[in-house]
């Protein structure tokens, strides 16, 4: 009952019509294994970050995704702790993502990048330059053992926060990392390079996923939002090769204009 | 500071704003010293191009003095005089590499809109809408150039403004048209449009080593100044152009054709108000009368370079003529930065002095006057100069 509430809930938000509506219609039934307390709470989550969406406030996509998670979080007191990353490097050659389907929201975009794979892999490999082009962090600190502690956006101005670990480094192949117990949100990413024949630069292929426990319900307020994960993962992509190519992220923010 | 801002259809003004910032390490500031009206300024005029914002600054023509650096320009400082391509290009990226500057993958900040309409981003333009990167323009007293390391040349002291100022747009675009048409030793070239542009192809064909021009538009005084140029010159309206053309280069055709008319094709007969019938409609948005009859005229094998701007879809393109002539087409924004040192060259050495264009010279102040009087004056005005 409380999926059907949530269904009228959203299409009444977003209109019948809309593709938030078209999506919350294509959604499996709710699961059997969540109390009817939870799926209130999780409407109630869900609730919020529709209305914020809707007084025009606009937090970048992926903070709504982490943010819903991280309500779901505070008022089950459950993390689902998310461990298949099923990167593996032996011996592999084509590019491929670290990060499986299946629960959460899991993006994917790649890019070509105009620089020498070494070049292209130093930059990212750097945790702490990741917040000058992925809109939803906030900060990334890096610690010389492989640990890293992140900062996102969360909605309503809140940040959400969690320590990773590096899973796995081949310098200039690969690079993945997961959130470790005890974070906010579940999340794991990986990045693939491949250096193109005849100095045609890098291809970076970037994997992001984050489970909040709204799942697929999360991923349909996101689109809310006006801008898809997917098309945040690419609008982040493309400042990452401006910042690799140009050495800066192109803006017209502050410049002069008439009335 | 001054600086002339877009409102509306037909609404232009010259208003207060704030005075522009260094914003991105590689940055300037420029003082401008002098502008230009573009004839493609008036497609901005008359509401044809899309993602406009009252308030935009236009201008993407202009010349002046660096008065502030980012700090990652270091080979311009204060004081120097430099012309700044209307194309914004990173230097960086792929197709910058190339030298394919104005398909730059880095200076347009909103690309959606252009992947969406085009399935790509061309590069950014100084004062040309926000799906060309919404970059405020140079119609003004300052202007802040993005990548100014790569794009604004520095101008030789004895070389007045207005003989360098047309290399930011309409003298790169008409001399690399004439390169794109491969022109060989003896050449025919046919230019459809003579105003600004159309000029400059004509100059350019001859600097390129053809032995014969032929100027075509319908506008007497433009005709005149391109028989100044050198140019055999015909009024469409007089004549069955195609026959005429056949006729004039004994049945072969022009060894390449150039279309610096563009989306703005004034079309006569059947074909023409087919096309004003279908724009008027929405069913299409170009009117490609000049295209459609450089396609017809060229000979086998030859080129059509288009110079003159297209925005969206044509329609009743003789394709069957181009596949069995095996026409190669050649078009795009121009890679202006590829031409700044080249053409200052050929000016210095006295090949051509691209001021002869300028026609009406305006204060800044009178910006929105000049537009009126060039948008509705095409016959005796073909360009106009804004100083601040
Ligand atoms: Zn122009
Ligand atoms: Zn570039």
């Amino acid at each position: 009952m409380a999926a059907t509430l949530l269904t009228t809930a959203v299409k009444s938000a977003a209109g019948s019509g809309s593709r938030v509506a078209r999506a919350v219609d294509r959604l499996p039934p709710a699961r059997t294994n969540l109390s009817s307390t939870e799926r209130w709470l999780s409407l109630a989550a869900g609730g919020t970050v529709a209305g914020l969406c809707l007084t025009g406030r606009t937090p970048p996509v992926l903070s709504t995704i982490i943010g819903t998670g991280l309500i779901y979080r505070a008022l089950t007191g459950s993390c689902p702790c998310y461990r298949a990353l099923g990167v593996n490097t032996a011996g592999s050659t084509k590019p491929r993502t670290a990060v499986p389907a299946g629960h959460g929201t899991r993006v994917e975009h790649a890019v070509t990048v105009n620089k020498p794979v070494a070049d292209v892999y130093r930059f990212w490999r750097d945790f702490e330059n990741l917040p000058r082009f992925m809109t939803h962090l906030i900060d990334v600190d890096a610690t010389t053992d492989g640990r890293s502690h992140w900062i996102a956006r969360g909605p309503l101005g809140t940040a959400v926060e969690w320590d990773a670990e590096i899973v796995t480094d081949v310098p200039n192949q690969v690079i993945a990392w997961r959130s470790l117990d005890g974070a906010d949100v579940d999340t794991a990413g990986s990045v693939h390079f491949v250096e193109l024949p005849h100095n045609r630069g890098t291809e970076v292929r970037v994997a992001l996923k984050y489970d909040p426990p709204a799942g697929k319900v999360g991923t349909a307020l996101a689109t809310l939002v006006g801008k898809s994960p997917e098309s945040q993962i690419k609008a982040d992509m493309r400042h990452f090769r401006e910042l690799m190519e140009a050495g800066e992220i192109p803006t017209i923010k502050g410049q002069p204009h008439g009335e | 500071m001054k600086a002339l801002c877009w409102r509306g259809q037909k609404d232009v003004a010259v208003e207060r704003v704030p005075d522009p910032k260094i914003i991105n390490p590689r940055d300037a500031i420029i003082k401008i010293t002098t502008t230009a009206i573009c004839g493609s300024d008036l497609h901005l005029y008359d509401g044809y191009i899309p993602t406009m914002k009252a308030g935009d600054i236009l201008g993407h023509e202009f010349m002046g003095e660096v008065v502030e650096t980012g700090h990652a320009v270091t080979n311009l400082k204060k004081g120097d005089r430099v012309v700044v391509p209307f194309t914004i290009a990173c230097g960086g990226c792929f197709f910058c590499k190339k030298q394919f500057y104005s398909a730059c993958d880095n200076s347009n900040p909103t690309p959606e809109t252009a992947e969406a309409v085009y399935g790509a981003s061309p590069s950014a333009l100084f004062g040309y809408s926000h799906m060309f990167g919404g970059y405020a323009g140079g119609q003004a007293e300052f202007v802040r150039v993005p990548f100014a390391d790569v794009g604004p040349v520095k101008v030789p002291a004895h070389l007045t403004d207005e003989q360098v100022l047309f290399l930011s747009d309409i003298f790169p675009t008409g001399y690399m048209a004439a390169e794109n048409c491969n022109i060989e030793p003896g050449d025919t070239v046919a230019v459809w449009g003579c105003g600004p542009v159309g000029l400059f192809c004509i100059k350019s064909a001859f600097l390129l080593g053809a032995a014969r021009v032929i100027a075509i538009d319908d506008v007497e005084g433009r005709l005149k100044r391109a028989r100044e140029c050198g140019a055999e010159a015909v009024n469409f309206a007089h004549v069955d152009l195609l026959k005429w053309l056949e006729e004039r280069t004994a049945g072969r055709g022009p060894d390449s054709c150039i279309d610096a008319v563009g989306l703005e094709a004034h079309g006569t007969g059947i074909a023409g108000i087919y096309d004003r019938v279908k724009a008027a409609t929405y069913m299409a948005t170009d009117r490609p009368t000049a295209l459609r009859q450089a396609i017809m005229a060229c000979r086998k094998g030859g080129t059509v370079s288009i110079p003159g701007v297209y925005g969206g879809l044509l329609d009743k393109l003789p394709m069957g003529a181009a596949f069995a002539k095996g026409l190669t087409f050649k078009m795009g924004q121009t890679h202006v930065h590829k031409y700044l040192k080249p053409l200052i060259a050929r000016i210095e050495r006295g090949e051509i002095d691209p001021s002869f264009v300028i026609t009406h010279r305006y204060k800044l102040a009178d910006a929105a006057r000049a537009y009126k009087e060039f948008s509705t004056m095409k016959d005796e005005c073909l360009k106009v100069v804004l100083k601040p």
